[in-house]
C-alpha cells in the first residue's frame, strides 16, 4: 500500500446486490431502479432507528437471494450507518449469524466497507463479504439537526439525507471486479457551517482522487464515469473546480450521487442528497445494474464522508472529512 | 489553497439564500399572525377580560393551533417557506415545544418528552428570565437609591 | 376595542420584526436558536429603557406577539412585582406574567406527543 492505494493482487467481484430506500427516493429519477421501498419510510416499524436497522436487514436478505447463498456462507459482514454506536447496523444485522464489523467512515462507509472487504477477499482471508450501509432521514434528522416536526428553514448549500440502504455481497465468480481502492486520508479545511457538507468533503474527495491518480497510469478519460458518494451541488462543483487546478479533467464524466438521487426541478432538496444511504442506493442499484448491462464498464466510485457531530459543532470545531475510492470494472484487469 | 483561502472561496461559491423572497414571505405570514394575535385579543377583550388575562389568553390560544398544526405535519411546511414569520411570533416557541414532545415520543414520556421537550425551546425561557431577573434587581436598587 | 389602523400597525410592526430576524437568518452564520435568544433578551432591555411600550400601544399583537414581546411580558412583570413586593419581585415577576404561555405549550405540547406522531418533511 503506498499513500493509501492498494492494487489488489486478487480482485473480488460483486455477487449480487440490493436496495431498500423509502418514499421520496423512490418519487425520484432512479425511482424505477431501487429493489424495495416503504411508502411511509417506516418499514412496518415503531422508531426511525428500528426502521433504519430493518432496511439493513431486508437489503442483506435481497442480497443474499439473488446471491443464492444463505448466511452461513458469508465470512464477514461489513456493515456502519451515521447512528451513535452504528446501532442501526448492529440491530438491524442482529438476526444473522454471521461475523459482524461495525464501520463509521459518515457518508463514504459504503466505499469504505467496499474497499475493506476487497482488501480481505484478496488478502485469502475471508471468500465471501458481506457490505451493507444505510441512512435514514428521520433517524438523522432527530440525531444531527431538529424534531421532524420542526418549522426551520433550509438553506440553499444544505443537503438531505437519504433513506436507504445497500447491500453488497462480495467473492468470486461475479461480473463487476473491484480490482483497485484508495483508503483515504482525513482532511480539515476548516469550514464550520453544518448546512455545507459538500464543500467540507470536496477537499478530501480530491485528495484520495489525486492519490489515485499519481499511484495509477491512469488518466479521468480512461474510465467511463467518476462517481461521488454525496457531494451534492455544491460540493461537485468545488470538487470539479479544485480538481482542475490541479490539471485533473473530470468534467465531462464525473457525476454525484446525492444529485442522481433527487429531481431538482420538482423535489426540494436544495443542493442535493446525503447520508451513506444515498451512495449505497445508488451504487447497489443504478451504477451496477448500467455496469452488468454493458452501458457502463469502467467506474471510479469514490465514497465522500463528513467526520463530526452534534457535540463537535455545538464546541465550534470544523468539519473533518474522508473519502476512499474502489474502482468498479467489467474489464479483464 | 490553505484553509482561509478556502472558506473565502467556499463562500463566494456557495449559493446564496434567496433573501428578497424569504424576506417577502417573513414579513407576509408573520404579520398575519401578529394581524391574527391583535384581532383575538379584541375579541377576548369584548368579553369583558382585563387586558393581562386577554394576552395570556390570545398567547395560550396560538400555542394551541400551532401544536395542532404542528402534529397533523402542516405547520412545518408553512414554516419552510415562512421562516422567521412562523420563528419570531409565539407561534415559533410553541412548534419548538411540541414538535420536540411529539419527536422524542419513541424514548418514552418521563425521558423523552418530559426530559427533551424544551430542547430548542428551553433557551428562550432560560435567557428570558434571567435578563428580566437582571433588570428587576437594577430596578429595585435604582428605586431604593432614588 | 381597538381602531381598525391598529390592525394595520399589527401587520406592518409584526411582519417588520420577523423580516429583522430573516436578515440575520439568511446574512449572518447565527442559528434560529440564537436569534430567539437575542429577541427575548431585546425585548426586556428595551422594556426596561421605556422603548417597547409605546410600541405595543401603536401595534397590539404587532408588538407583543414576536418574541420580543415575551421579553415585554417578563420586564412588565418583575416591574410590577417589585413594585408589590421588593426584591422577590424580581424573582417571581417574571415567571408568572408567562405562566400561561409556558404552561399552555407544555400542556399542549403533551397532548400532541399522545395524540400524534412524527412525520418526514416533503
Amino acid at each position: 500500500m503506498t499513500n493509501g492505494y492498494i492494487r489488489l493482487k486478487n480482485p473480488p467481484s460483486i455477487l449480487s446486490s440490493y436496495s431498500c430506500v423509502g418514499s421520496e427516493e423512490k418519487k425520484g429519477p432512479l425511482g424505477d431502479r431501487f429493489d424495495y421501498y416503504s411508502d411511509d419510510n417506516r418499514f412496518n416499524k415503531d422508531t426511525w432507528e428500528k426502521s433504519e436497522s430493518e432496511m439493513q436487514k431486508i437489503a442483506l436478505f435481497g442480497a443474499m437471494q439473488r446471491a443464492k447463498i444463505n448466511d452461513t456462507e458469508i465470512d464477514i459482514l461489513l456493515a456502519g450507518d451515521l447512528l451513535n454506536q452504528c446501532v442501526g447496523s448492529s440491530f438491524g444485522l442482529l438476526s444473522y449469524d454471521i461475523p459482524y464489523v461495525g464501520l463509521y467512515g459518515a457518508c463514504s462507509t459504503c466505499a469504505l466497507g467496499l474497499a475493506l472487504g476487497s482488501a480481505l477477499y484478496s488478502g485469502g482471508i475471508a471468500e465471501k463479504i458481506g457490505a451493507v450501509t444505510s441512512s435514514h432521514y428521520c433517524s438523522s434528522e432527530r440525531q444531527f439537526r431538529f424534531p421532524l416536526e420542526y418549522g426551520g428553514q433550509r438553506t440553499p448549500t444544505s443537503q438531505w439525507t437519504v433513506t436507504g440502504s445497500g447491500a453488497f455481497i462480495l467473492g468470486d465468480g461475479g461480473n463487476v471486479k473491484i480490482p483497485e481502492c484508495v483508503f483515504g486520508k482525513s482532511l480539515d479545511m476548516g469550514i464550520k457551517d453544518i448546512n455545507n457538507m459538500g464543500a467540507a468533503m470536496a477537499p478530501s474527495a480530491v485528495q484520495t482522487i489525486k492519490s489515485y491518480f499519481t499511484e495509477t497510469q491512469h488518466s479521468p478519460a480512461d474510465f467511463d464515469m467518476i462517481i461521488t458518494g454525496d457531494l451534492g451541488y455544491e460540493g461537485s462543483d468545488i470538487l470539479k473546480d479544485l480538481l482542475l487546478k490541479e490539471n485533473i479533467d473530470i468534467r465531462s464524466n464525473h457525476r454525484d450521487c446525492g444529485i442522481l438521487i433527487y429531481d431538482r426541478d420538482t423535489q426540494d432538496k436544495h443542493s442535493g442528497g446525503s447520508g451513506c444511504g444515498c451512495s449505497a442506493a445508488v451504487i447497489s442499484s443504478h451504477i451496477l445494474k448500467e455496469l452488468n448491462s454493458g452501458n457502463l464498464r469502467d467506474v471510479l466510485f469514490i465514497g465522500t464522508g463528513a467526520l463530526m457531530n452534534a457535540l463537535t459543532m455545538c464546541q465550534g470545531n470544523s468539519i473533518p472529512a474522508i473519502s476512499h475510492l474502489v474502482r468498479l470494472t467489467v474489464k479483464e484487469v | 489553497m490553505n484553509k482561509k483561502e478556502y472558506s473565502e472561496y467556499v463562500k463566494r461559491k456557495a449559493r446564496k439564500s434567496p433573501i428578497t423572497k424569504n424576506c417577502s414571505f417573513a414579513f407576509l405570514i408573520g404579520g398575519l399572525i401578529c394581524t391574527l394575535a391583535h384581532g383575538l385579543k379584541n375579541i377576548y377583550l369584548s368579553f369583558d377580560l382585563d387586558e393581562r388575562s386577554a394576552s395570556s389568553l390570545v398567547s395560550v390560544t396560538l400555542i394551541l393551533i400551532t401544536a395542532v398544526l404542528t402534529g397533523i405535519g402542516v405547520f412545518d411546511n408553512i414554516a419552510k417557506v415562512a421562516g422567521a414569520g412562523t420563528i419570531v411570533p409565539i407561534t415559533g416557541f410553541a412548534n419548538a415545544v411540541s414538535s420536540a414532545a411529539i419527536d422524542n415520543k419513541s424514548e418514552g414520556y418521563v425521558l423523552g418528552v418530559g426530559a427533551k421537550m424544551f430542547v430548542i425551546a428551553g433557551p428562550v425561557i432560560v435567557f428570558g428570565l434571567l435578563s428580566g431577573a437582571i433588570y428587576g434587581v437594577i430596578y429595585y436598587i435604582v428605586g431604593v437609591f432614588l | 376595542m381597538d381602531s381598525p389602523i391598529s390592525y394595520l400597525y399589527a401587520f406592518l410592526i409584526g411582519g417588520a420584526l420577523c423580516v429583522i430576524a430573516q436578515i440575520l437568518i439568511d446574512k449572518t452564520k447565527l442559528t434560529p436558536a440564537r436569534i430567539l435568544v437575542i429577541y427575548v433578551c431585546a425585548g426586556v432591555v428595551l422594556t426596561a429603557v421605556g422603548a417597547y411600550k409605546p410600541l405595543v400601544d401603536l401595534a397590539g399583537g404587532g408588538a407583543t406577539t414576536p418574541l420580543t414581546g415575551f421579553g415585554y411580558t417578563i420586564a412588565t412583570g418583575v416591574r410590577e412585582a417589585v413594585d408589590e413586593k421588593g426584591l422577590l419581585g424580581a424573582l417571581t415577576g417574571g415567571i408568572s406574567a408567562t405562566s400561561a404561555g409556558i404552561c399552555a405549550a407544555i400542556i399542549f405540547g403533551f397532548l400532541a406527543s399522545l395524540i400524534f406522531t412524527g412525520k418526514p418533511k416533503k
